[in-house]
């Protein structure tokens, strides 16, 4: 397997680790002044549309933002309230997700253990690869219709291969000596497998958890703009063709909020399965 | 008996050349089944070679109004309009905010803000804002190849010797040498780094952008494969995709080393 992937999938992560500001060391102006950077850029929106400094057609003032909000949480706008968008969409992601994850960690698991693995399912999947996850809409819209199916399979494929991926380069990291010490103490295969391979490889495929979830959400807004009957992937849609700029903030606000609250889930379980590892993440 | 954990030993190149075969024939094998046990339904899975004639037919004759190499190329310039602009909005900026405190201080809260919606969330605004002609898919890629753009050179430019940099202030240096000169050289190696990983990411947005919105390049071919139920030009146009995206990486991977070695860092 191309080592490249693993590096990519490695220094997007490291990427995501040194974006969030370290404290300045010169004072606490500067600390201050982040503080107050995200109220200023709300402010500066209420201030720039109120006074009319961009076209009403353009961009959506803060009233009528509300206003979109309202009408999408209580009379509902694109067949459905927000919260059924939401559940919708939180339902495809999570079968999705899971799928890939039941596919995808064995696989990687093995490939990174066996070498004869490797050998075997390495170039079918170099091959598949380098399609992008989102080429495979057409595809799934053939194949399964505008519905639930496509959508899944979709997810499905994103969120697979930064599973292969991170769970290969997760096995393949782990230090000899461990391995040496269990193979002559004796530890059933099984035992290995549970509680030396998997823990060792945890940290990466965390990772992977993490890059599939990101993938996972833009293939389920790709798939949903391309054709839905409900999802958050449709609101932004059916604002689209109604020329409705509120409803589309609404919609990209959403996304974003559903994807944010995803990665602090699957923080959150990562603590909670890797007590070890947690003083080295609650730094970040 | 318990396992081998260690792993098997390096296999030699040849049996690995054997193993990495049977395992491709056996995917085109399913494939060929597959596509063999479903021929008495609509054309849900054409065969292999079904599918490179396909591929081949394309190559000279226009289906959605150009041939493959004609939709390939007006998606090209899509990408390298976008991904230069993000290179060229993104590089400088990240590196401003690696070296300036305060900017950083101004642009990280709004950069972490605006990173968690995807690029793809960017279409209906994009079509908005810029029309579906050239500007809004631009934005899209852009929205896509600009975070790893600005990541990579903040972070190199946080990797920079700080005595080079004091260096250069007590001789004098004007700030906008000191970037030119001293951050942005001591940013390269995180610099290619994070440049290949925004034409991955810029490469997948184009063609999420082309799904949804522009009428012409690979995308669009596929869509209107898909709309006319040509199964085969759906696959053509994945193919297409992943050789020009690997095709894309290579060079990329090529220019990485040629920096690197030009800077005696390999």
């Amino acid at each position: 397997m191309a080592s490249g992937v693993t590096t990519a999938a490695v220094s997007k992560e490291t990427d995501r680790r040194a974006a969030p500001p370290k404290p300045a060391r010169s004072g606490a102006d500067l600390r201050w002044a982040r503080a107050a950077v995200l109220p200023a850029a709300c402010l500066a929106w209420l201030l720039a549309t109120s006074a009319g400094w961009i076209a009403p057609g353009r961009f959506p003032s803060v009233p009528e933002f509300l206003d979109a909000l309202r009408q999408i949480a209580v009379a509902g706008y694109a067949d459905g309230t927000l919260a059924q968008h939401i559940g919708h969409s939180l339902k495809l992601i999570g079968l999705g997700f899971l799928a890939a994850v039941a596919v995808g960690l064995p696989l990687g698991l093995a490939m990174g253990w066996s070498r004869i693995v490797d050998a075997v399912a390495g170039p079918v999947f170099s091959l598949l690869r380098p399609i992008p996850p989102l080429a495979w809409i057409p595809l799934a819209i053939l194949w399964l219709g505008l519905g639930d199916g496509a959508k899944i399979m979709v997810i499905c494929v994103a969120a697979f291969v930064p599973n292969v991926v991170n769970a290969y380069a997760g096995v393949r990291g782990i230090d000899r000596s461990v391995l040496e010490a269990a193979e002559m103490l004796g530890t059933p295969a099984w035992r290995g497998l549970a509680e030396v391979i998997v823990p060792a490889a945890a940290p990466m495929i965390f990772t992977g958890l993490r890059l599939s979830l990101q993938t996972a959400w833009a293939a389920l807004v790709a798939a949903e703009l391309v054709g839905a009957f409900l999802g958050l992937g449709r609101v932004l849609n059916v604002a689209q063709q109604d020329i409705y700029p509120a409803m589309i903030l609404v919609g990209m606000a959403t996304v974003a909020a559903c994807g944010w609250l995803t990665g602090r889930l699957l923080e959150w379980a990562e603590r909670k399965a890797m007590p070890w590892h947690a003083s080295a993440r609650s730094a970040s | 008996m318990g396992i081998r954990y260690t792993g098997h030993p390096p296999m030699g190149p040849g049996r690995a050349a054997v193993l990495g075969g049977i395992g491709l024939l056996g995917f085109f094998g399913v494939w060929t089944l597959a596509s063999m046990a479903t021929t008495g339904l609509p054309r849900l899975l054409p065969g292999p070679w079904e599918v490179l004639q396909r591929a081949a037919a394309l190559l000279g004759q226009p289906f959605a109004g150009d041939t493959l190499p004609g939709h390939l190329a007006g998606s090209l310039s899509r990408f390298a309009m976008a991904y230069g602009l993000a290179v060229v909005v993104g590089v400088p900026l990240g590196l401003a905010m690696g070296r300036f405190r305060p900017i950083e201080a101004v642009v990280a809260p709004l950069f972490e803000a605006l990173r968690f919606i995807a690029p793809i969330a960017w279409v209906p605004f994009a079509a908005l804002w810029f029309g579906t002609g050239v500007g809004g898919p631009v934005l899209v890629i852009f929205a896509g190849a600009f975070p790893p753009c600005l990541l990579s050179a903040y972070r190199g430019a946080r990797l920079v010797d700080p005595q080079l940099l004091e260096a250069a202030r007590m001789l004098g240096t004007p700030v906008l040498r000191t970037m030119t000169e001293v951050l942005f050289p001591a940013a390269i190696p995180s610099l290619v780094a994070g440049l290949r990983v925004a034409a991955g990411t810029a490469w997948q947005s184009l063609i999420g952008a082309e799904l949804i919105i522009v009428s012409s390049g690979i995308g669009y071919l596929m869509v209107q494969g898909q709309a006319q139920i040509s199964t085969a030009t759906v696959m053509s146009g994945m193919i297409a995709i992943g050789v020009v995206g690997v095709a894309i990486d290579m060079a990329l991977r090529q220019a990485e080393h040629a920096v690197k070695v030009r800077r005696g860092l390999s």
